[in-house]
């Protein structure tokens, strides 16, 4: 396949391995963080780990979308589709996301709600031009990439007037959620989480482009390398952290520069500025209440706001308690830390949300590498 | 003795209705004016509630297979529900090493479902039956309300001849065996996924929707000592190793730079965020056997038409976690895991 495969190239990869083993210090550690579930996924899913030498460790972001979603708003999705009867749509990863009382969206459907599974929001705007008769709600989740495409669904709804159509507005931003790990007591104070620098966003940075990085790199004092999701691109921008850390330098560097620009997709960044405002706060999975860290629909708009429409407010919702998602998140632990993994918690009975997305730390572990742990 | 009807049926523009599962003389038309001139045997001839049929001398037992039909859409490109039904039990019992011989055939039908699609749906099983040599013996019809069905579902079930001497069982994998395929993975999930109503997308992809038992026989004859023979619809490749995985109570490494993937129906999966790894395979044989004969049975397997992309893509090892693992094209190594929910929903 042309334009994937050469960034998936196995002899390549051998060189880079090469390269980065003959790079790395063999009298520190290295230890980098891949904010985003695609590098989580791709590291995984590739075996990339097998191309490291010992001292470089990979410690698994919070950038994967389901897995921030704290089960009050699975929660109230679930009363949005039975309570109200509207049409639910959203993206494939939410349907097993699990909520209260046993439920997630797709058991929710088995009980009669109707829930939709679509590819992106103009997919449930064509579904309330078909259903007039019914109220469509699109459960909006996920980053900077995602949430674009809802601000389009939502000035296409009020051009067309649409009285049915309304979004249930999930959409959180990446600068937060860095500054709150690197805020957290773990790494400031503790030091149990050692961290020597971060993969940056791959498509997340496409639309905010580099220079959100810069304050992370500057007042923090960490190497940023953003990097795109192919294998290559992320054993190159591990060979690009560890020259910083050698070299002592903390900066922004891009090695998804085919993609990301230093000031990202301005149309897009108007766009969601238009029609979506920052929340006081959010409660995140793992991260807890995060000060300015999620959008919400601005008034403009406010009659597509499912919230507003159907007056579901949202009630937080402890997590299980021995699930770590949140150390996890955090990269406080790993996920065969955590006494449910693989145990009382797999990819078809899912505890906590890590186990429940293909871009989570835990499903990722699970679905590719928990071979690693176990003897021959 | 032709019976007289009032009308013929509307083959053109009439529709299921209830009564056409009532057991009276609008089923009975519906069973000699479509199903019986077009799945047309001397055993549905004798219209009874069964069929009485010789078996093959010589010492043998017999093989019995059930599958049910549910796929949407109910035409795809490269085939239909009809063609599928025929091919999917088939190639359950030729896995088995049977030789199949015979078909039953169950329609649910779903009141107002067009009589032309349900012609076009019996004469592609019919079509398929006779490319097969396998007729449909016995049959049924059953209709539901608008809105209980989805158009046509069909059970098939198919009875087979395993001579003496072949034993083919998911439990007989061991050390050292090789793992093979008999052609390009995928092909049949893609082509479903790009008929989809909400994901319309332009593709060549075309199902390979096919009856394995020449193949599978080609392979038997070739002297090859077989131990696993499967073919991989639902859950694809990666789902069906992980069953024969457990059966077998051994672990296995693939190759996947090995493992033949159309680009086609790669460039499809990446689109999508799908693994061809699990994507259904409706024509496609996996063959596990003694390491030594694999060459040869690479060759048997490619010597037949339904053959010539086979490919040696792994082997069998002890592991006690029963780990079904692959090295990646990148150099890596990681699981490849039972599928977890459904990538596909309604695929055969």
């Amino acid at each position: 396949m042309k334009y994937v495969d050469e960034y998936r190239d196995g002899e390549l990869a051998q060189g880079l391995a090469a390269a980065i083993a003959k790079e790395a210090r063999p009298d520190r550690r290295y230890h980098f963080m891949e904010f985003c579930g695609g590098h989580t996924h791709a590291i995984s899913r590739y075996g990339v780990t097998d191309l490291l030498p010992a001292n470089v460790r990979m410690i698994h972001g919070p950038g994967c979308p389901v897995c921030v979603l704290p089960i009050g708003r699975v929660d109230q999705a679930i009363r949005l589709a039975l309570k109200h009867n509207v049409i639910l749509c959203t993206y494939g990863d939410c349907l097993r996301v699990p909520a209260s009382d046993g439920l997630s969206l797709l058991k929710a459907k088995a009980r009669g709600a109707d829930i939709r599974m679509v590819y992106s929001s103009a997919d449930a705007l064509k579904l309330a031009q078909e259903n007039p008769e019914q109220q469509v709600v699109f459960f909006a989740i996920g980053f900077e990439t995602t949430t674009p495409p809802t601000a389009v669904a939502i000035k296409q709804a009020k051009a067309m007037g649409l009285k049915n159509f309304s979004v249930l507005c999930c959409h959180v931003l990446t600068p937060s959620a860095i500054s709150n790990i690197l805020e957290s007591p773990e790494v400031r104070k503790l030091g149990t989480v050692p961290l020597d620098g971060f993969i940056g966003p791959a498509h997340v940075s496409t639309i905010i482009g580099s220079r959100p990085y810069e304050f992370f790199a500057e007042e923090y004092r960490k190497p940023v390398v953003i990097a795109g999701f192919e294998p290559l691109d992320v054993m190159q921008a591990i060979r690009m952290l560890v020259r910083q850390v050698n070299e002592g330098r903390a900066e922004v560097e891009n090695e998804f520069s085919r993609a990301v620009s230093r000031e990202g997709n301005l149309k897009a960044q108007n766009l969601v500025a238009e029609v979506f405002e920052l929340r006081r706060a959010f409660e995140w999975r793992g991260l807890h209440t995060v000060p300015y860290s999620a959008l919400r629909i601005r008034g403009g708009f406010a009659e597509f706001d499912a919230e507003q429409r159907f007056g579901e407010d949202y009630v937080s919702v402890p997590d299980h308690k021995a699930c770590e998602c949140g150390a996890i998140l955090r990269g406080v632990k790993r996920p065969q830390d955590c006494k449910l993994f693989g145990t009382v918690c797999t990819p078809e009975n899912p505890v906590g949300s890590c186990m429940v997305s293909s871009e989570g730390a835990c499903a990722a572990h699970y679905t590719y590498g928990r071979f690693r742990e176990l003897p021959a | 003795m032709k019976q007289n009807y009032i009308r013929p049926l509307d083959l053109k523009r009439g529709r299921v209705d209830m009564s056409h599962g009532s057991g009276g003389r609008a089923m009975a038309q519906l069973i000699d004016e479509l199903f019986a001139p077009l799945l047309g045997n001397d055993y549905l001839a004798q219209g009874n509630d069964g069929s009485v049929m010789p078996l093959p001398d010589g010492p043998g037992r017999l093989v019995m297979a059930t599958d049910a039909h549910v796929v949407s859409p109910l035409f795809f490109p490269g085939g239909d529900i009809g063609c599928l039904s025929v091919h999917g039990t088939i190639n359950d019992v030729a896995v088995m090493g049977a030789k199949p011989l015979y078909l039953s055939a169950s329609f649910i039908l779903e009141e107002g479902f067009a009589l032309a699609d349900l012609k076009r749906i019996v004469e592609s099983m019919a079509a398929a039956a006779r490319e097969a040599g396998v007729p449909v013996v016995t049959g049924d019809t059953k209709v539901v309300e608008q809105g209980k069905g989805d158009g046509v579902f069909i059970s098939t079930t198919g009875v087979g001849w395993l001579p003496a001497g072949i034993e083919l069982s998911g439990n007989r994998a061991a050390a050292g065996d090789a793992i093979l395929v008999s052609g390009p993975i995928g092909d049949h999930g893609m082509a479903i996924m790009s008929q989809r109503e909400s994901l319309a997308f332009e593709s060549p992809i075309v199902s390979d929707t096919a009856a394995l038992h020449g193949l599978v026989a080609d392979l038997l004859a070739s002297g090859v000592q077989v131990k696993v023979l499967r073919d991989p619809t639902r859950g694809g490749l990666g789902t069906t190793l992980n069953e024969i995985a457990r059966q077998s109570g051994v672990g296995m490494m693939l190759q996947e730079a090995r493992i033949p993937v159309q680009p086609a129906v790669a460039a499809a999966c990446e689109f999508l965020g799908l693994d061809p790894l699990y994507c259904a395979c409706e024509g496609r044989l996996i063959a596990i056997v003694a390491g030594a004969d694999k060459d040869k049975a690479l060759a048997a397997l490619q010597a037949h038409p339904q053959g010539t992309g086979a490919a040696i893509v792994g082997s069998v090892h002890e592991d006690p976690h029963h780990f079904v693992q692959m090295t990646t094209g990148f150099g890596g190594k990681r699981i490849v895991d039972w599928l977890t929910g459904e990538q596909l929903p309604r695929i055969c």
